[in-house]
């Protein structure tokens, strides 16, 4: 299976690899997959005063389509409000980077990664989280 | 574009040039179907054929009416067991055979359940070897075949062939073993090893794709199987088909030079492999999969944990070689060869295959190590596993969100 250009370039340089602090208020970690699954993402938001997401990373374990998917999740994050960040769609992702149908799955987890990311942020500043409907794979 | 490096030798390894040319005059001036009696293009053809046979008898040690030509070991293994099967049925229904075998056997196997066969699929050990005791105990009166395979595909484990053909032996079974991944890489001898059928093929040593043979046993027992295909009657009944002229003789010629050239292309392909794989075991949480004592001369098997496999590959793009994580198949499972040796799921996800072979060179080997070290660097600088490993985290704690 060759792999679209886009992921080639997410995957040979990834963007916003690393850590942000998950102690501080203002950041928001979500951890999803399992070592088990083949796949882990942690995609970690800061948030600042108005609601808007400051800076993103993230670290990946998982195949290139993975790796790509939670690479543009980051890039797209920034800059938005949270609201904003909620409504992106695994098939955004998906069309962006054009995976095919078996990779899917790497576009659901890298949305499962923003969602549990934001709900954590929300969570620690007192807010109830959001119901995330379950993501189907 | 500059080629990348081949170490993927168990999946199909490059046609030999000497092969293709002993092939080239099939196709065009010597054309004939080796079955036509009444002229010369016939007699030409069926001299390649007859030559062929003789060269692959005296690789594996037997004589050449044993040797039926198939389009590979996909179709021997089938005719092998199905075959054996329906021919022995009076005698017994029970099969005997082992979870790390191909799907060319496993599948076959589950075919016959279908139809009656009562099928044993033994464990392995850690070291992917099975238990001889396993294998006497699973023995019974109506047990009418062992298939067993002689090196593994995937870790290249060598089971025991020889005390495996003596329990069969022993309880009136026959023995059958795919020897795929091990005929023209290592000595293997029918009468030494106690060998009633063998599947083989012509790709994974240096002859051309869709041809391969199964060698039945004709003395000490008479060994006979069932056609799986009607037609002409070729092979002496038991695959009909005019014969592939062409690959036939590729096959001979494939195995003519593995006869001469095996002992020692072993020895240098051994030191290579050991190189590979004593330098990357060095790094930092690697594992070396499989018995690493009994194995085939060409190849290693190694998990780097906290690295998915198929994101791994990519970052090796100049080097081919396979992972047995899940992300390369389309059922998302890894590798059942090394779920069955119980490495947990995280490391066959996490597992290399590499494959050398006769254009392996020691410069291939040096460029590999040093692709393979960069790529699991960089991938464990983007692996949330490898952090936490590394601030102690212990992950087996953590509840992960399965989906
Ligand atoms: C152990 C084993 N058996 C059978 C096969 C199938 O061989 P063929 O491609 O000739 O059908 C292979 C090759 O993938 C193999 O490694
Ligand atoms: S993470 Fe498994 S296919 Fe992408």
């Amino acid at each position: 299976m060759a792999y679209s250009d886009k992921v080639i370039d997410h995957y040979s340089n990834p963007r916003n690899v690393g850590t942000l602090n998950k102690e501080s208020k203002a950041v928001g970690t979500g951890l999803v997959g399992a070592p088990e699954c083949g796949d882990v993402m942690r995609l970690q938001i800061e948030v600042g005063d108005d609601n808007v997401i400051t800076d993103a990373k993230f670290k990946t374990f998982g195949c290139g389509s993975a790796i790509a998917s939670s690479s543009l999740a980051t890039e797209w994050l920034k800059g938005k409000t949270i609201d904003e960040a909620l409504a992106i769609d695994n098939m955004d992702i998906v069309e962006e980077l054009a995976l095919p149908p078996v990779k899917i799955h790497c576009s659901v987890l890298a949305e499962d990664a923003i969602k549990s990311a934001i709900n954590d942020y929300r969570v620690k500043n007192g807010l109830e989280p959001v119901v995330l409907e379950k993501s189907h794979h | 574009m500059k080629q990348p490096i081949y170490l993927d030798n168990n999946a199909t390894t490059p046609l030999d040039p000497r092969v293709l040319e002993a092939m080239l005059p099939y196709f065009t001036e010597k054309f004939g179907n080796a079955a036509s009696r009444n002229h010369a293009f016939g007699w030409v053809a069926e001299e390649g054929v007859d030559y062929a046979r003789e060269q692959v008898a005296k690789l594996i040690g037997c004589t050449e009416k044993e040797i039926i030509f198939t389009s590979g070991a996909t179709e021997a293994d089938n005719l092998a067991i199905k075959g054996v099967f329906e021919m022995y049925k009076e005698k017994g229904n029970h099969i005997i055979t082992a979870v790390t075998e191909h799907k060319a056997v496993l599948d076959t196997c589950k075919h016959l359940e279908k139809n009656g066969a009562r099928v044993t699929y033994l464990a392995v050990k850690e070291d992917g070897l099975i238990d001889l005791a396993e294998l006497e105990a699973a023995m019974t009166p109506e047990t009418i075949l062992v298939s067993i395979m002689y090196g593994n595909n995937e870790i290249g484990v060598i089971q025991p062939v020889k005390e495996i053909s003596a329990i069969a032996h022993k309880h009136g079974a026959l023995f059958m073993t795919d020897a795929t991944q091990a005929v023209g890489k290592i000595p293997v001898d029918v009468n030494t090893d106690g060998i009633d059928l063998m599947a083989f093929s012509a790709h994974k040593m240096y002859g051309p794709k869709g041809v391969g043979a199964l060698y039945v046993r004709r003395k000490n027992p008479r060994v006979k199987v069932t056609a799986q295909m009607d037609g002409g009657g070729h092979e002496r009944g038991m695959r009909s088909g005019t014969l592939n002229v062409p690959g036939i003789v590729g096959l001979g010629k494939a195995c003519e030079l593995c006869r001469l050239e095996m002992e020692s292309e072993a020895v240098r392909l051994s030191a290579l492999r050991d190189r590979l794989e004593t330098t990357l075991n060095k790094m930092e949480e690697s594992y070396v999969n499989g018995n690493t004592e009994h194995r085939l001369p060409h190849v290693a098997n190694i998990s780097f944990k906290y690295v998915e496999g198929e994101g791994l590959m990519m970052a090796m793009k100049d080097l081919a070689v396979s992972s047995g994580s899940a992300c390369t198949s389309a059922s998302l499972e890894p590798s059942y060869v090394l779920k069955s040796l119980g490495l947990s799921d995280d490391l066959a996800h996490s597992s290399i295959r590499y494959g050398l072979g006769r254009f392996t060179t020691e410069e291939d080997i040096d460029h590999a190590i040093e692709i393979t070290q960069k790529a699991v660097n960089h991938l464990r600088e983007l692996s949330p596993l490898w952090e936490m490993f590394k601030e102690g985290v212990d992950l087996s704690k953590i509840e992960w969100a399965e989906h």
